[in-house]
């Protein structure tokens, strides 16, 4: 690829304006719910009351003599017609778009209708008879690994899913060696990323052509569309998937598959566009991604001056009904494992439990969010253990600066960092000092004030080793995770960059890309358009997850960006009669070095480039068009035996964030007195909306502390289907956030960049959590479980205080 | 089909008459009837606030509301904040040089409700009063303070502009 520009950056690092922004701020967003095709029906689901029952009968007949209903289909249509849904997971645990033998959780989808209008197809979901012949439900996933459970999947013969031991380092030396054991069993519960637009799509069968267009709001088109095609048998390459603006993912549209799948298919039955887009209470039921569910059993192993040894982590997952990205969220944690700390061995042993729930997916950090919080619990417990200062032992066990490229005990690498940087500028910015002070003064007249820290790893730009490297025989080992663009340049001499995954979830693709041309070409930003390609023309992309977007684009547009420039040049020394090397970019010209009045505008270049071909020179072909497709710049495969997971997470990010809380321990309310954060993500490309990244992400990662949780009752009955009893932070629980930056750069990826789409919800919880229990250490409050709910607190101080303040040991 | 009944409403200085069933609700009737996407649905459940629209210079959510209840009442949705010249209003201009705003979905409700606020207080309040008065909309993407920080801006701009600003209020 070309190298990118040596010279000090123009408009890499610069707060520019999102590009983006006008047409939401005008209400002309362009959301899949606001597109309506000619003759267009719309769709609605019935949905299973029960979390497991044998489905006996299905009456349709009714609903099918409403008048406005074009088409009620159940899961026997499904079955007649497609193949199962995608799956990562290996086994026997096969999803249908429509459950046709039984259902396994609350919301599963049993039929649907295509109807007039939303109204009327809700009327005729309400005309279906469905005779449900109810089986135990298997909620709690301790008691389904019981013998003689009742089976979510009876092929499989078990409701463990996945059951393994891996070892990293000498662990059994490191842990027995060790001075001190800190033992804890921490629960993280099922959240999800809570988007405020739904998943949609629009399905548009054309029985002429044979061409699917699915229009959707999924993140991953191009990277899984053939997946889609394979379930709905059609050739892929009759699939063709148009990307649609969606409002907000933070996980809950990566390659969200039952969406489009379902209107692909129901367009295809109803011989006419039909669009489905989810109500909130389809998202909560029944939406690809919730987030992790787990109960951790950890053991961290420390010498008496808090040298960290070694790190054991026992985790059992409750994965619910489906699998669907297997246990891809555990690699995703074993990339960062040990935190920014030098602990040299660990065991991981992760057991994925099927239970009648909705299924996981992704949600804002894919399961190293929870890591994270298991693990700055640890350093914490370890720390009053040993009675050791939380900054201190923190410090002591830092990755050095002078030891990066990092080689963790699961092989994943870490190209750079320095933590005392980030956290030296944190302690300063908090001003911890001060708080340390305050908190004495307050301990004194008997309030509850705490503060907390963590210093944790924010790991970017997957590669898709993590879904897999889990099995000796995986099915289906992918190693690829690529991003392309095209940069056009148009008769005019404007650019146009194409981009090829759906990248817009409210994040700033097309700002990236108008900042890094704008860089490469040295032209004004406002000369630059941005749009997606659909699937059928779009060049190899993933998409954004992982925090990969910004890294992995600005590879692909720097490679096209370079192509195309070498075309230009070519163009312009034939015209300048001059060489090649001579020439350099300025401010929307090619001119020649040291002699600045021999110059070819763009415009000029671009219209003989288009319209002048025998201007050009003989072996160089009309117009003006680059791509790039860039591929993960550093990854490698596992070793066989999985004791080395090989470099599938390289580029990796840090941040440390400060609280300070006082509680009223009367109420278990708590008010805010400080919340800093700094971050680094490398090289900044855009401060502004980094630091956007980074406020919005820690007020979703303090929901998951705080507020939010999916409930199901002992039946596996949702108690929180809607934003009644789903709490998402509202402005009045969110507090002021101060941020600073360090920016260490990566040695691997253009421009230094780092991926920092997910910091904020990866540490909030670890600091919240610190800071709420260090309010309460006078009390010897432990916190091991979230959400912490004022209920909770006062709970825990009660019981606390029943416990006759004993300090925990 | 429930007979449809007709409805005459005022949006954003236009008067727009339609026929509707009277369950249809005001957010589906802009959206769909009177081809203005601009409001949006969240949770349809009259909490996340994404709907709101100014009805009289009040916000109410359009999800709760049937559009025959809006018959001869005049409305301001998010389309009706760009100046007829199609300039942003000094709050979307704001909004955008702030970065208020990140997938967009609750921009058009956040606006609304800072508009309505601004209209009660053209000086703004304490930090946490601009919170409170926009706590009935939910932003999953933002985090608020940058919603915040433009909803004083865009005071500061109108009030600097004089006493007459170029607020459209809803009878204009």
């Amino acid at each position: 690829m070309a190298e990118p520009a040596t010279t000090r950056p123009k408009w890499i690092g610069q707060s520019m304006k999102r590009v983006e922004d006008p047409r939401f701020l005008r209400g002309k967003g362009r959301y899949i719910d606001d597109i309506r095709l000619p003759n267009m029906a719309v769709a609605a689901i019935l949905r299973s009351p029960h979390a497991h029952a044998r489905i006996v009968r299905i009456d349709t007949s009714a609903a099918e003599r409403l008048p406005g209903v074009y088409a009620v289909v159940t899961g026997q249509d499904v079955r007649a017609r497609m193949a199962p849904l995608p799956t990562f997971a290996v086994g026997p645990i096969y999803q249908d778009l429509l459950a046709v033998e039984k259902v396994r959780h609350v919301g599963e989808a049993v039929a649907a209708v295509v109807a007039e209008n939303r109204y009327i197809a809700e009327d005729a979901c309400e005309l279906i008879e469905v005779e449900y012949e109810p089986l135990p439900p298997v909620v709690d996933p301790f008691a389904a690994m019981e013998p003689g459970a009742p089976l979510v999947h009876e092929a499989l013969g078990s409701n463990v899913a996945y059951q393994r031991t891996f070892t990293f380092g000498d662990f059994d030396r490191d842990f027995n060696e060790a001075d001190h054991i800190v033992r804890a069993k921490l629960r993280w519960p099922r959240s999800s990323g809570m988007p405020m637009e739904t998943n949609g799509a629009i399905g548009d069968y054309d029985e002429g052509t044979g061409i699917l267009t699915i229009y959707a709001n999924s993140m991953n088109f191009t990277y899984f569309q053939w997946l889609i095609a394979t379930s709905l048998k059609i050739p892929a390459s009759k699939l063709r998937v148009v990307p649609i603006n969606a409002g907000g993912s933070f996980g809950s549209k990566f390659f969200m598959h039952k969406v489009p799948t379902l209107a692909g298919f129901l367009s295809m039955v109803a011989g006419r566009p039909v669009k489905f887009v989810e109500d909130r209470i389809d998202h909560i039921l029944n939406n690809d991604h919730c987030g992790s569910d787990r109960y951790y059993d950890v053991a961290l192993a420390v010498d008496r001056d808090g040298t960290m040894r070694a790190l054991q982590i026992k985790v059992v997952d409750d994965y619910g009904a489906y699998l669907q990205f297997g246990t891809g969220t555990h690699g995703n944690a074993l990339a960062q494992v040990v935190g920014p700390y030098r602990i040299p061995s660990v065991q991981y042993e992760l057991t994925a439990v099927l239970t009648n729930k909705n299924q996981q997916g992704a949600y804002r950090g894919f399961g190293s969010e929870v890591n994270n919080w298991v693990l700055e619990r640890m350093v914490d417990f370890a720390a009053r253990e040993l009675g050791l200062d939380p900054v201190a032992i923190r410090r002591k066990n830092f990755i050095r600066p002078e030891q990066f490229p990092y080689r963790t005990p699961t092989g994943n690498i870490y190209d750079s960092g320095n933590y005392e940087g980030v956290l030296d500028k944190a302690l300063a910015l908090a001003e911890y000092d001060r708080w340390v002070a305050e908190r004495e003064r307050a301990r004194q007249e008997g309030r509850y004030l705490g503060i907390g820290i963590v210093t944790a790893q924010e790991r970017s730009v997957f590669s898709s080793t993590e879904f897999w490297f889990w099995f000796d025989q995986p099915g289906f080992p992918v190693t690829s995770s690529p991003e392309s663009a095209t940069v056009t340049i148009d008769p005019t001499g404007k650019f146009i960059v194409t981009l090829h995954s759906l990248a817009f979830w409210g994040n700033s693709p097309e700002t990236v890309a108008t900042q890094v041309v704008a860089e490469q070409f040295d032209i004004d930003p406002a000369d630059v358009v941005v749009t997606y390609a659909a699937s059928q023309r779009a060049l190899p992309g993933t998409g954004p997850g992982g925090s990969r977007f910004t890294v992995m684009v600005t590879g692909a547009l720097v490679g096209a960006s370079g192509r195309l420039k070498e075309k230009i040049k070519k163009i312009a020394a034939h015209r300048l009669e001059v060489s090649p090397e001579d020439l350099e970019f300025h401010q929307g010209s090619v001119r020649v070095k040291g002699s600045p009045e021999r110059a070819l505008t763009l415009s000029e270049i671009a219209l003989s480039a288009y319209m002048f071909k025998l201007d050009l020179p003989e072996d160089v072909e009309s117009g003006l068009e680059a791509s790039y497709t860039f591929d993960h710049p550093y990854t490698t495969l596992p070793s066989p035996d999985r004791k080395d997971l090989g470099v599938f997470y390289p580029f990796m990010g840090h941040a440390c964030h400060i609280a300070v809380v006082e509680v009223d321990p009367e109420t278990g309310q708590f008010t805010w007195h400080k919340y800093a954060a700094v971050a680094d993500a490398g090289t900044v490309v855009n401060p502004m909306t980094l630091d956007g990244h980074l406020t919005g992400g820690t007020a979703q990662g303090l929901g998951t502390a705080l507020y939010e949780e999916y409930v199901y009752d002992d039946r596996g009955q949702m108690l929180t289907a809607s934003f009644m009893d789903y709490l998402v932070p509202t402005a009045m629980e969110v507090p002021r956030i101060d941020i600073d930056h360090q920016e260490t750069p990566s040695p691997y990826t253009p421009y230094g960049i780092k991926g920092a789409g997910e910091g904020g919800r990866m540490m909030a919880p670890g600091v919240i959590t610190a800071a709420l229990e260090d309010a309460l250490a006078p009390l010897g409050v432990r916190i091991t479980e979230l959400p912490i709910t004022p209920a909770k607190l006062v709970r825990w101080i009660a019981e606390a205080k029943a416990r006759g303040q004993a300090p925990t040991a | 089909m429930v007979e449809k009944r007709p409805v005459t409403v005022t949006v954003n200085g236009q008067v727009r008459q339609a026929e509707v069933e009277p369950r249809r609700t005001l957010a589906d009737f802009l959206r769909e009837d009177l081809n203005l996407p601009g409001t949006h649905l969240g949770c349809e459940h009259g909490v996340c606030g994404n709907c709101t629209v100014l009805l009289d210079g009040q916000s109410v959510r359009a999800c709760l509301m049937f559009a025959v209840q809006a018959d001869g009442h005049e409305i301001l949705t998010v389309e009706g904040l760009v100046a007829p010249n199609g300039d942003l209003h000094p709050l979307q201009e704001a909004f955008w040089e702030h970065h208020a705003l990140q997938c967009g979905f609750c921009t058009p409700a956040m606006l609304l409700t800072a508009y309505e606020y601004l209209q009660q207080h053209p000086v703004p309040g304490s930090d946490e009063e601009i919170r409170e008065a926009i706590g009935g909309v939910l932003c999953r993407c933002t985090g608020y303070q940058n919603i915040v920080t433009a909803i004083r801006a865009a005071a500061t701009k109108l009030t600097a502009a004089g006493p007459a600003p170029a607020s459209r209020s809803v009878a204009d």
